[in-house]
């Protein structure tokens, strides 16, 4: 295996947790919803993850627990900001201080612990070519599903019909709800959604990344998945364009504080986060871009009058 | 069976006052299913966690130091979220008004003298108010989303300060620990009573709820503020410049937090360490909620939010139970203050059978105060 091969490993194993959150909070954000406990839903799924797999001995069950107690949160957050019509932005910051609080509680019996690692799963006959082969198909079973998301979800959003009554619904949910779609309902699914994925993101953190638990793992993933979703303008490819970019990042800095560099590791380890600034600047200048194509509702509150 | 939601005709004035206390009784009572959960004796343990530490003077001085820099950014905070600017920054913003505070004691620890403090709070507050800025110029000048941008400063500030304090700043005769150079007896703010924990800092914070309480009830700026957080339309129209609140909102936040961080750092941390603040930058957002964005509301808000602190370690002492719990607390207390803020505008009935919404009438879009908005 070449050097090379070796970095753009670690790029996917960095890149695949911000992939599988932002993907999923992009589902909920062109429903008009704007989930903030991305973070927190990420480290529940995280430490629920962990304890899974360590209670069966089973990196796989680990993956069911982590998907359900992302859902588990996200459920909260849609009864109080779908069925209570609470503040978004509020509730998602609530969601994010319970999560951290929870996982932490919740964790304290696993630090320390050895975890188990997802084992790589080698797709037959394509994962001996060359390169190509180890790099993009001797990965987990994480990584693959990260790309099967985005294909799924890029079907479901621009080409099913139901897909469209949810960009719909998140860019007028006055009008979506005239026309006799279940605006709330859809938000909940939605929202679930989010939260399995957020969970996803957070099992492959504490199974295939580091596979150990350390409170507060990860680190601000879940923010850089919302500026990521921005970033992407709403867009499932160029959520995967930003998520391997800012993943980039944060091995290139790994590797370069390993290197020793010289520059105080400090700034190299506030590098994903100064990036991210720098990138939403960006994006948000070209006032085009995104008036197109944020969801109009985002972040609205909705009741159905009757 | 569902939840349905029916429109007051006006805000329920009964609700407001009791929409907090009932999200206090709900966290009280979900806490004492998780203290049984957890295998403890649920009444012994919300005894220790909210009774406790209530009983004795020096722990209510205690309260008193950790509800300061609560108060003090919350206060700021509640003028920013009024007028719908969203800073959740402030943990970066006291972060850097510590740092910058502590310029003083740092290079020029042979000054002596009671010029040193004031410049010291002065230092701070410039510092956070400086930090807060940044967030507001992107807002402002590229409309960068202010959330996201407030929030990745945290963790740029959280870095900067590890920097200083293992590198640049670091005692020399310290022995390698990650801390600066103990504080001066100038530099540091003196302890109200005897030798006790209640610093000057507490004083800040009164002042600070008298300021905004007086900002935002007599001065046409407070009627700015809530105007163009209610009705920003309205508010272009009577002249008022929504790019300049923003920036108010954040230099004026950002200067609280960043007065909270050099008081807790002078009066209570005496050295710059790093880890300076328990979350008290994300716990204010809860006192702000929890306080409904009113100064009054705020300073009973920030003495309940430091008594989690305070019940946390009082618990795990008495009782052995994990000091992770405060925070649990802390997330639960918020959900419930805002599920609960829904029955000021709302009443809640439940019904039987399903919707049959969207066929009848036409929906209308719903009117939302300010701190609901987004």
């Amino acid at each position: 295996m070449t050097m090379f091969e070796a970095i753009l490993l670690t790029v996917i194993t960095a890149s695949t947790p911000l992939l599988l959150a932002a993907i999923g909070e992009l589902v909920v954000e062109r429903s008009g919803v704007l989930n903030l406990g991305v973070e927190g839903m990420m480290v529940m799924g995280a430490v629920m993850g962990f304890a899974g797999a360590q209670w069966t001995g089973n990196p796989y069950a680990g993956i069911v627990c982590a998907v359900l107690a992302g859902m588990f949160m996200a459920l909260i957050f849609a009864f109080v900001t779908q069925t209570l019509v609470a503040n978004q932005v509020a509730s998602g910051l609530a969601l994010t201080l319970l999560g951290l609080g929870l996982s932490g509680m919740l964790g304290e019996a696993f630090v320390g612990q050895p975890g188990i690692k997802l084992p790589a799963l080698d797709i037959p006959g394509i994962s001996d070519i060359p390169f190509i082969g180890p790099v993009f198909f001797g990965q987990d079973l994480l990584v693959y599903l990260s790309f099967a998301l985005v294909v799924a979800v890029t079907w479901f959003l621009f080409v099913s019909r139901t897909g469209l009554k949810l960009r719909a619904i998140g860019d007028n949910h006055v009008s979506a709800h005239a026309l006799g779609i279940p605006v709330v309902r859809y938000r909940y699914l939605a929202i679930l959604f989010g939260g399995a994925c957020s969970g996803l993101a957070g099992a492959y953190l504490s199974l295939a990344y580091t596979p150990q638990w350390v409170e507060n793992m990860t680190a601000g993933r879940g923010w850089i998945a919302l500026a990521l979703v921005v970033f992407g303008s709403w867009r499932p490819w160029r959520v995967v364009v930003g998520a391997y970019l800012f993943g980039a990042v944060w091995i290139s800095q790994l590797h370069l504080q390993a290197l020793g560099s010289g520059i105080p590791s400090q700034f190299l380890s506030s590098l994903p986060y100064i990036a991210t600034i720098v990138v939403l600047v960006l994006i948000s200048s070209n006032r085009r871009l995104s008036l197109i194509n944020t969801p109009a509702a985002l972040g609205k509150p909705f009741v159905p009058e009757r | 069976m569902r939840l349905e939601l029916k429109k007051r005709p006006e805000h329920s004035k009964a609700m407001a006052i009791a929409s907090p206390l009932i999200a206090i009784a709900l966290t009280v009572a979900f806490g004492a299913i998780l203290f049984a959960v957890l295998g403890y004796d649920p009444l012994k343990a919300l005894y220790s966690y909210f009774i406790e530490p209530l009983t004795e003077a020096w722990s209510l001085e205690e309260l008193a130091s950790k509800a300061t820099p609560l108060v003090l950014i919350a206060v700021g905070l509640s003028v920013a979220f009024l007028s719908n600017t969203w800073n959740i920054g402030a943990e970066g913003q006291y972060t850097m008004g510590a740092i910058f505070g502590s310029i003083i004691p740092v290079y020029f620890w042979q000054w002596d003298g009671w010029m040193v403090l004031p410049a010291m709070m002065i230092m701070g507050m410039i510092g956070g108010a400086l930090y807060g800025a940044i967030p507001a110029f992107l807002k402002t000048r590229f409309g960068t989303n202010e959330i996201l941008t407030s929030l990745m400063l945290v963790y740029v500030a959280g870095f900067f300060l590890d920097w200083l304090v293992r590198g640049p700043w670091r005692d020399p005769g310290g022995y390698n620990f990650p801390e600066t150079r103990d504080f001066s007896e100038a530099a540091i703010l003196p302890p109200m009573f005897g030798n006790g924990a209640m610093h000057w800092g507490a004083v800040f914070a009164l002042v600070a709820v008298v300021v905004v309480a007086f900002l935002l009830g007599g001065t046409l700026k407070g009627f700015e503020v809530k105007v163009l957080g209610q009705a920003e339309r309205a508010g272009a129209f009577a002249g008022f410049s929504r790019k300049k609140m923003v920036y108010f909102g954040f230099l004026l936040s950002g200067a609280f937090s960043g007065l909270a961080g050099i008081a807790t750092v002078s009066g209570t941390v005496q050295q710059l360490q790093p880890s300076i603040s328990p979350g008290y930058g994300f716990t204010a957002i809860i006192v702000a909620f929890l306080g409904r964005l009113n100064p009054v509301g705020i300073l009973i808000a920030g003495l309940m939010l430091a008594l989690t602190y305070l019940g946390g370690e009082s618990a795990q002492v008495t009782m052995g139970i994990s000091d992770k719990v405060v925070r649990v607390f802390q997330g639960m207390l918020l959900f419930f203050v805002l599920a609960c803020d829904t029955l000021i505008l709302y009443r809640i009935s439940l019904v039987s059978g399903r919707s049959s919404a969207g066929k009848d009438d036409a929906p209308r879009e719903n009117l939302v105060p300010a701190e609901e908005a987004v």
